[in-house]
């Protein structure tokens, strides 16, 4: 398995120690040390995995994208919790109320993953329209069911454990995000599913030519991407030990910064895993450190924008360098 | 025989060739679609709750159908020349409450033509500022739109404010007050319909002017058509570009002071969050999110419709926390349809 270090991998490693390096000098030695460091981790996996959504949805091309991950994610804490609710008690069945709460809820994140699937795959409705529906359809859903209340889990240890222990120093949340990014990776470099996206989002007429099963590379890539919503949903859920309708209203902009800020490209065809892991650690670093400074929500929302409209200058200015390189 | 079928009835017993043909043709023409289900919507409600059918209830959903109606025709000239746009709730946030606020403080006599002409430069200069940058980035104008929503919806909750106006210039108060006709019912109740109605309406007509009779009209849907061509036949895709999301901005800009002026108050934590149902209301009325289609009679239809359908949802004994939930069921029906459409 060889590793290749590129430029963008470089930067973002670069960017992730100077945020650490800039929380240090600014904030002190409790910047760095280990609770720190773990709360930070454990705070990862949410964000993360809506990117690495949005990363393959971007990959497909021809527009790719999926507004409606965080929506999905709600939906899927919001359907688990109250089935269970009435017939699993967290008290005298713990573990068992804690695997079903994640069982229903991948299975809503399937079902919407499918939704989603069929709609751009088959039915044949741009990504964008298609998630923008099922993004007010999921919340809609989410607020009727609770009323747009926000419902408490309450204490249920399994699942607390889940979100918020560390074992061997690290967070389980955040162990479980790098192993699915580590099998997305895999699956991305290595299948021939990843190479057949990553061609499609290329040059979707040269991998039809080829032979490739256009809808059914899509259909799989939105169904994946409603499966890591829910696992989002999950991580929240056993974080927050609540679920909500309206939880993480600027995700749709984060996840999106993350993945530009990787180097995804939004027209299509290219992506990697680490690299949206590493921008998903240093935009998480910064936010803590923006935490400690005691600055303002809004203020936080105004850097993630600049960030965003920074970045797609320099991936644009990249992809100008580049052609003229091709000609010349 | 088609033609003995009677005028008004359901033509249940056509053979399936003139069914396909009928298809055909509402596929060709969306804003009958729309029409239709506007109708139909009608029709449900007033038949199980006959409170629906008041003059007042027309009034409430012409009111109320202003703002997204500014809003949605700048969205069309977005999509019709290929773009997204969705920081235009973000940009007329900003000016309501910037406008609202240098009025109330500096200038309390501004009159309200001043004041629309002022809002409405500076909602054209952030959409301009949209334009020039989803032109420079060569990024997909969504994501641009969600960075500069971002920007300005919290750089103005950052740096401007974030307390209501309760007290709004008295010049736009009186503005939201003129009444273009009045209704008094048998109940001796009485309605009013305002005259900033008639704001829509100009909106409407400049709008259906500037993109079925002028040449930056033609420009903006042969860019949304096919912009490779497009730019081959002489059109300058940086002129077609800033120009329509400045005409969205300017649309925006009036938007935010229209809302003042009905609401009677200006809070910077308005307006933010609509811009989806904005976008279902274009979809709704045909236009294609690909570009190169949509007309302003489907866009109005469709705000009517998103508006009919959070309007009216109560009186049919359907709590209102299920209307986002609709709206997304009826983008999505939409999006479908059309896109069937655009497969043939």
């Amino acid at each position: 398995m060889e590793f290749r270090v590129d430029r963008q991998l470089a930067f973002l490693a670069v960017v992730n120690v100077a945020v650490l390096a800039a929380g240090g000098v600014l904030v002190g030695a409790s910047f760095l040390d280990i609770y720190n460091l773990q709360s930070m981790a454990g705070q990862v996996p949410e964000l993360g995995l809506l990117a690495l959504g949005v990363m393959l949805a971007m990959i497909s091309g021809n527009g790719g994208i999926d507004l409606s991950g965080i929506a999905l994610a709600n939906l899927s804490g919001v359907i688990a919790y109250l089935v269970l609710r009435d017939t699993v008690s967290p008290d005298d069945a713990p573990l068992m109320f804690s695997w079903s709460f994640a069982g229903i809820a991948l299975l809503v994140g399937l079902v919407g993953g499918i939704l989603n699937g069929f709609l751009i795959a088959r039915a044949g409705l741009t990504p964008i329209i298609a998630t923008l529906g099922t993004q007010l359809f999921f919340t809609g859903l989410a607020v009727a069911f609770t009323n747009g209340s926000a419902l408490g889990l309450g204490f249920i240890e399994p699942l607390d454990a889940f979100g918020n222990t560390p074992v061997l120093g690290v967070p389980l949340c955040f162990a479980l995000f790098l192993m699915i990014a580590l099998i997305l990776g895999i699956v991305l470099r290595y299948s021939p599913f990843g190479l057949r996206l990553l061609l499609l989002g290329n040059n979707a007429k040269a991998a039809r030519y080829a032979g490739i099963a256009e809808k059914r590379i899509l259909f799989l890539t939105y169904t994946a991407c409603g499966v890591l919503a829910s696992v989002a949903g999950i991580v929240i859920a056993a974080r927050t030990s609540s679920v909500k309708w309206d939880y993480g209203n600027s995700y749709v902009l984060i996840a999106i910064l993350i993945a530009v800020m990787a180097g995804v490209r939004p027209e299509g065809g290219y992506g990697r895993v680490i690299c949206v892991v590493l921008s998903a650690t240093s935009l998480q670093i910064l936010s803590s450190l923006f935490n400690f400074m005691d600055i303002s929500n809004f203020f936080r929302d105004l850097a993630w924008g600049v960030l965003l409209l920074v970045f797609l200058a320099t991936s644009g200015f990249d992809a100008k360098a580049w052609f003229r390189a091709l000609r010349g | 025989m088609t033609d003995t079928t009677f005028n008004g009835a359901t033509p249940d017993g056509n053979d399936k060739v003139s069914l396909g043909s009928a298809w055909r043709w509402l596929l060709r023409h969306p804003p009958v679609v729309t029409f239709a289900l506007i109708v139909l919507v009608c029709l449900v409600v007033g038949t199980i709750n006959t409170d629906f059918w008041q003059v007042s209830n027309l009034f409430d959903i012409l009111r109320a159908s202003v703002v997204r109606g500014l809003f949605a025709l700048g969205v069309l000239v977005v999509l019709a020349s290929g773009g997204i746009d969705v920081s235009f709730t973000a940009i007329a946030a900003f000016v309501m409450y910037t406008v609202t606020m240098l009025v109330t403080n500096l200038l309390p006599g501004l009159p309200m033509p001043v004041i629309l002409l002022v809002a409405a430069a500076g909602g054209a200069c952030f959409g301009a500022l949209n334009g020039v940058l989803v032109h420079a980035l060569r990024a997909p104008s969504l994501i641009v739109t969600i960075g500069t929503q971002y920007v300005i919806c919290s750089f103005l909750l950052t740096f401007v404010g974030t307390a209501l106006f309760m007290n709004i210039p008295g010049s736009m108060e009186a503005f939201g007050k003129v009444a273009l006709f009045t209704h008094q019912s048998a109940n001796g109740s009485i309605s009013v319909l305002p005259a900033f109605v008639l704001v829509l309406a100009v909106a409407a007509v400049v709008t259906w002017w500037i993109l079925e009779r002028t040449l930056i009209g033609r420009a903006v849907y042969a860019v949304g058509g096919n912009p490779g061509i497009a730019e081959r036949l002489g059109y300058n895709l940086r002129t077609v570009h800033i120009f329509v999301f400045a005409y969205a901005g300017l649309l925006a800009g009036i938007a935010g002071v229209m809302h003042v002026a009905s609401n009677r108050l200006a809070n910077p934590f308005d307006l933010a969050g609509t811009e989806l149902e904005i976008i279902a209301a274009v979809v709704l009325g045909g236009a294609r999110i690909t570009g190169g289609s949509g007309s302003v009679i489907g866009t109005l239809l469709g705000v009517v419709l998103i508006t009919l359908v959070s309007n009216v949802l109560i009186l049919v004994g359907i709590p209102s926390t299920w209307q986002l939930a609709i709206i997304g069921v009826f983008i999505v029906l939409a999006g479908t349809v059309f896109s069937l459409r655009a497969k043939r």
